[in-house]
């Protein structure tokens, strides 16, 4: 099998999507997105609990391929107990490594950039991102994103 | 196991390695291996006759038709013209003056609706559909339905993925304006029984179209003994060019109806005190149109005919067969869309593995397919799925490509396992 393909289904990716972590809708949620992928139907409801500036909960609940899962299982693990500042941060480092620029990104989330080199999947990966991005902006505090509108936006 | 018919066996009569010759971009490696092919359900590739021929229309002849009396424009007007009577004759029409030119089946379903039905619909009508259509056989209705105040009818359809006529028979009543239904599914490959729901439509006095753009490039088809009234297609999936297709439709019923769209080439004379259109088929095609498209259209089909559409069909029905016979004995994966009869396409899911995770993997062993929905949510909606797998053969296909993708299924399989 090509090492690419290892690369990017590597353990960390489908143990993952296998027994994703905090699969669950937070209840109540202070914050909740819909992320939405059109073209292939990937669908990712991220609900949070922020309190005083903090992600005291963070869980997602949806139906999607492998490489969205596991990001969106990753993105909960690294988000639980961060504040809402450094997950701005996380998620501007993690977007923009995803996009080939050079950046800071923890070690936990490094599995995922394999995605890179899969152009047709770069949009897999940052669905649960662009979904934390929606649900943390916006006066309602509920968002949506779609891999379509992130693109136009970008 | 497969429902399928059975298994058609033997010299189907086409030297399939003869045709695959003739198709210049099979023959190169993707990711490290042989391209295999499979998915002619979103579009087919060109043989080299195709390819040619829409060059050699911009290398020699290419003008504007219809309005040039220069050598050129004559030459490229004879030649345009001239595949209204191979269309003609592909779907053994009774005259080549019901033969439009469209961008394809979308734009010819939409011509229907606007210059066909929209006219005398009212509100309450009803246009009658299936559960497995395109989503370019709903959107235009719903788009009518909403601006008139009529209603789209759905005939559902069984685990199998087959209609059951007293289900049609039943959703036909006076108010019925028009039925239109897919006449292969794309999603599912089930093989409609449309001549039966014609004859079921007309006891009824409700014209009924045919969505044929999974059913012309890979049978024969007869629109006089089908007994639609109407019946589009796409040329990029019989083999032609993009951006070009066919309505073919009744002269009485073409006759009848306004232009949908208005400019050029479609008017006998035009003052601002009124304008007098051309008779059909002319009055639908405004504007200029994909010249060196329908020529390349032509030529495909002329190409097809030449190979015999019947043994294509046999050739298919035998490659689908044995993908559901080797796909279906897999363990953890299912085929969605089991009707006895079927052709073009094998949707599958699997247990542990995302659509979209098998395209990948099937991709880097240099075998497409497609993995979504196949503009059809309504199926996945109806089976609880939010996309699938699908493999969809064309005539240059073979068991050994089968057996291609078997093997890849099975790497995915072992990696999610």
């Amino acid at each position: 099998m090509a090492d690419e393909l290892l690369q990017l289904y590597q353990d960390v990716v489908l143990e993952h999507n296998r027994r994703p972590r905090n699969f669950v809708a937070v209840v109540p949620a202070t914050h909740h997105a819909h992320g939405y992928n059109p073209l292939c139907g990937d669908s990712i409801e991220l609900t949070l609990d922020v309190r005083e500036g903090v992600i005291a909960a963070i869980g997602f609940q949806g139906e999607s391929c492998a490489i969205a899962t596991a990001s969106a299982s990753l993105l909960t693990t690294a988000l639980e107990g961060a504040s809402v500042d450094e997950a701005v941060c996380l998620m501007t480092a993690f977007r923009d490594a995803l996009a080939g620029r050079s950046s800071p990104v923890p070690a936990e989330l490094k599995p995922l950039l394999a995605v890179r080199r899969f152009s047709s999947r770069i949009k897999c990966a940052s669905l649960p991102w662009a979904s934390l991005e929606a649900a943390l902006a916006g006066e309602s505090r509920t968002g949506a994103a779609t891999t379509e509108g992130a693109r136009q936006r970008s | 196991m497969s429902h399928l018919d059975p298994v058609v066996t033997g010299d189907t009569g086409l030297d399939v390695e003869a045709i695959r010759a003739q198709f210049p971009i099979l023959h190169q490696e993707i990711n490290g291996k042989p391209l295999v092919y499979l998915d002619n359900g979103a579009t087919a590739q060109k043989p080299a006759v195709v390819i040619d021929a829409v060059s050699h229309c911009y290398r020699s002849y290419y003008a504007n038709i219809h309005r040039g009396v220069h050598d050129l424009s004559q030459r490229s007007t004879t030649a345009f013209e001239g595949v209204r009577g191979t269309v003609q004759r592909f779907l053994n029409a009774p005259s080549q003056e019901e033969v439009i030119f469209t961008r394809g089946t979308t734009e010819g379903i939409n011509l229907v609706a606007n210059s066909f039905v929209r006219p005398n619909l009212s509100a309450g009508d009803e246009i009658l559909v299936t559960g497995m259509e395109h989503h370019s056989n709903i959107v235009p209705w719903q788009l009518l339905c909403e601006a008139t105040g009529a209603k789209l009818v759905v005939v559902p359809f069984s685990d199998a993925g087959e209609i059951d006529l007293g289900d049609v028979t039943a959703r036909i009543n006076a108010r019925t304006k028009l039925v239109s239904v897919i006449h292969v599914s794309n999603a599912l490959g089930t093989i409609n029984p449309v001549a039966e729901i014609a004859r079921l439509a007309h006891e009824r006095d409700v014209p009924v179209l045919l969505d044929g753009a999974q059913s012309a490039p890979h049978m024969p088809v007869d629109v006089q003994s089908l007994g639609c009234d109407f019946y589009v297609f796409s040329g990029h999936k019989t083999y032609g060019p993009s951006g070009v297709g066919v309505l073919w439709g009744r002269y009485a019923l073409l006759e009848s109806m306004p232009p949908w769209h208005g400019g050029g080439d479609m008017i006998k004379t035009v003052s601002f005190e009124g304008t007098e259109f051309a008779e059909p088929p002319q009055r639908f095609e405004a504007g200029t149109p994909n010249i060196a498209g329908v020529i390349g259209l032509g030529v495909a089909l002329d190409w097809l005919m030449g190979l015999g559409l019947d043994r294509i069909a046999a050739h298919e029905a035998d490659l689908l067969a044995y993908a559901h016979e080797q796909v279906g004995a897999m363990d953890g994966v299912r085929i969605i869309g089991n009707a006895r009869h079927k052709a073009g396409a094998l949707s599958f899911v699997m247990n542990e593995a995302h659509p979209h995770d098998i395209g990948t993997i099937l991709d880097n062993d240099g075998i497409a397919i497609r993995s979504g929905h196949h503009c059809a949510q309504p199926v996945m909606q109806r089976y609880g799925i939010p996309a699938t797998a699908r493999a969809s053969f064309g005539v240059y296909n073979t068991r050994a490509e089968v057996d291609r993708l078997v093997a890849s299924i099975d790497k995915v399989k072992r990696l999610f396992a």
